[in-house]
């Protein structure tokens, strides 16, 4: 049998996160491929409709990641992210679906370490918890 | 010491002595109109009408147990911006104030130019029940009938269940009213005892020269039986809806007789967005898309988008949600959309320690953060 391959939608901030990914990248880390990058301007800029899209979509998790405290490029988008994805991860967790499938990290734009480990982390993490339930509701 | 007058009550009933006070208001309160839910014909429903004429009092009944909408956002349309100088008294329910004091916040009307007067609320029927039980014979004596079945403790006054939302409503009292008309536990052959809420209520309320008032006896003791009840009637609803909607399939199940009509976003008092998204062509889509959804996942039930469309209103208001009920009412399927939002907004309100209408002091969870909070998210001090 094989393995389960998690889908993972990452919404990733064009000036932290997403150059940390093209860090890894151009410096050819070894990456899990189940990782679906959408470049954002900012975290603060993620509706939460997407993420909730991504998911009922049959995303198997959702990565929300930007600059660390202090970096936000617009002073504090990555603090209102935060409390964006906190009132997604309590309000989604009423439906059974795992707060784990919602991730929030801060990954600056020279740590392409971070990020390859990050996601390398994430998918196991989502492999183990098995796929999303809206891949199987029809109905949604 | 707070202020407390009454309004004495003749053998004409509850409902002409507070249209009474209303009239007083008009004549002395520095009020220009009043806002009150009245009788719009002899033998029509109930709607809030803006009254400047004493005369069009006849007809006030803020008593009544009709529902129609919310009037918060009536409110806001009265006050968001006024330079006028007018000012303008609203007879309201609780959960009509907390509304309007979450639009407040949103800076979709001012506190300026209004007079906020709250109703200890006995509760209303939706308004399925209330064209059954209130059109029929002379209707300020059918909100008298009401009213007393409801001061006897009857579960069914007038032959009808009180709306959902108010059998679960832990917040019966109009916390922030400027006047508060005290219904809860006085006797309604006698008088009702009217409370000076805050500065701007007490000041209108020496103006208007009624007869003071020792207290508000047995009030209390009511609001506090009611609360209890409420309070343990609305738990059991969170459980069993929390346990209908414990998986997204049984989420799917529970909102399967929504045709996303969006009427409970239209109801909803504290649903502002001038332009809601699902108006707009955002989730417009080509036939293929969904001829490829259909493929990819064997089936897909049209009008497609129901339970995003829901998730999305939850993220986006669940936190402002006062509880009012008016999207139950407004729904033509019988679709239980307030105990949802009620079991959702308990967890997300809960996060973040906020009570919507509380006070017009406290930001809305989404327009503010702090550095130092749920830093067990990513793992940082910060």
């Amino acid at each position: 049998m094989s393995q389960f391959e998690p889908t993972i939608v990452a919404f990733v901030c064009n000036w932290c996160t997403y150059t940390a990914a093209d860090l890894a990248g151009t410096s050819r880390m070894l990456q899990p491929y189940n990782v679906k990058l959408i470049r954002m301007m900012c975290t603060g800029m993620v509706d939460p409709k997407y993420i909730i899209r991504a998911l009922l979509s049959g995303a198997d998790a959702v990565l929300v990641s930007g600059c660390h405290p202090g970096d936000c490029h617009y002073i504090n988008g990555n603090y209102k992210a935060r409390r964006r994805v906190k009132l997604l991860q309590e309000m989604l967790a009423q439906f059974g679906i795992d707060q784990r499938r919602l991730k929030l990290t801060w990954i600056g734009a020279s740590e392409g370490n971070d990020f390859a480990r990050t996601v390398a982390e994430l998918v196991e993490e989502i492999r183990a918890l098995g796929p999303n339930e809206a891949r199987a509701v029809a109905t949604l | 010491m707070a202020t407390i007058a009454r309004i004495d009550i003749d053998e004409t009933g509850p409902v002409r002595a507070v249209q009474g006070f209303l009239k007083t208001l008009l004549a002395r309160g520095g009020v220009d109109a009043v806002l009150t839910p009245a009788h719009l014909v002899p033998a029509g429903t109930v709607m809030p009408t803006l009254i400047s004429d004493p005369e069009a009092l006849e007809r006030a009944d803020p008593l009544s147990p009709a529902f129609p909408l919310n009037a918060a956002r009536l409110v806001s349309r009265l006050t968001r911006g006024s330079t006028s100088g007018r000012h303008v008294a609203a007879v309201l329910r609780p959960c009509e104030i907390r509304a309007f004091i979450e639009l407040v916040k949103l800076n979709q009307g001012g506190l300026d130019n209004v007079l906020l007067i709250g109703l200890d609320c006995p509760g209303a029927m939706t308004n399925a029940d209330f064209r059954v039980f209130g059109l029929e014979g002379d209707p300020l004596e059918r909100t008298r009938e009401f009213l007393r079945a409801v001061a006897g403790g009857e579960s069914r006054p007038g032959g009808r269940s009180l709306a959902g939302a108010c059998r679960v409503c832990e917040h019966p009292a109009p916390e922030g009213a400027d006047l508060i008309l005290g219904l809860h536990g006085a006797d309604l052959d006698r008088a009702i005892p009217v409370l000076g809420n805050t500065a701007r209520g007490e000041g209108v309320l020496t103006r208007l020269g009624l007869p003071d008032a020792p207290g508000a006896p047995g009030r209390r003791e009511a609001l506090d039986a009611l609360t209890a009840r409420n309070t343990a009637a609305r738990d059991a609803m969170f459980e069993a809806t929390a346990a209908r909607t414990a998986s997204l399939a049984g989420l799917a199940e529970y909102l399967s007789g929504c045709v996303n009509c969006y009427n409970c976003r239209v109801a909803c008092p504290v649903c502002y967005c001038k332009e809601c998204v699902f108006l707009t062509d955002v989730f417009d889509y080509k036939p293929d898309q969904y001829l490829g959804w259909a493929r990819k996942r064997g089936a897909i039930k049209l009008p497609a988008d129901t339970v995003f469309f829901h998730l999305t209103r939850l993220a986006h208001m669940s936190t402002a949600c006062v509880g009012c009920g008016q999207c139950s009412n407004a729904c033509p399927n019988d679709v239980p959309v307030m105990e949802l939002f009620r079991t959702v907004a308990e967890r997300t309100q809960g996060a973040f320690g906020y009570q919507p209408g509380r006070s017009p002091d406290e930001a809305p969870p989404m327009t503010v953060f702090r550095e130092d909070e749920f830093s067990e998210m990513t793992g940082e001090a910060h």
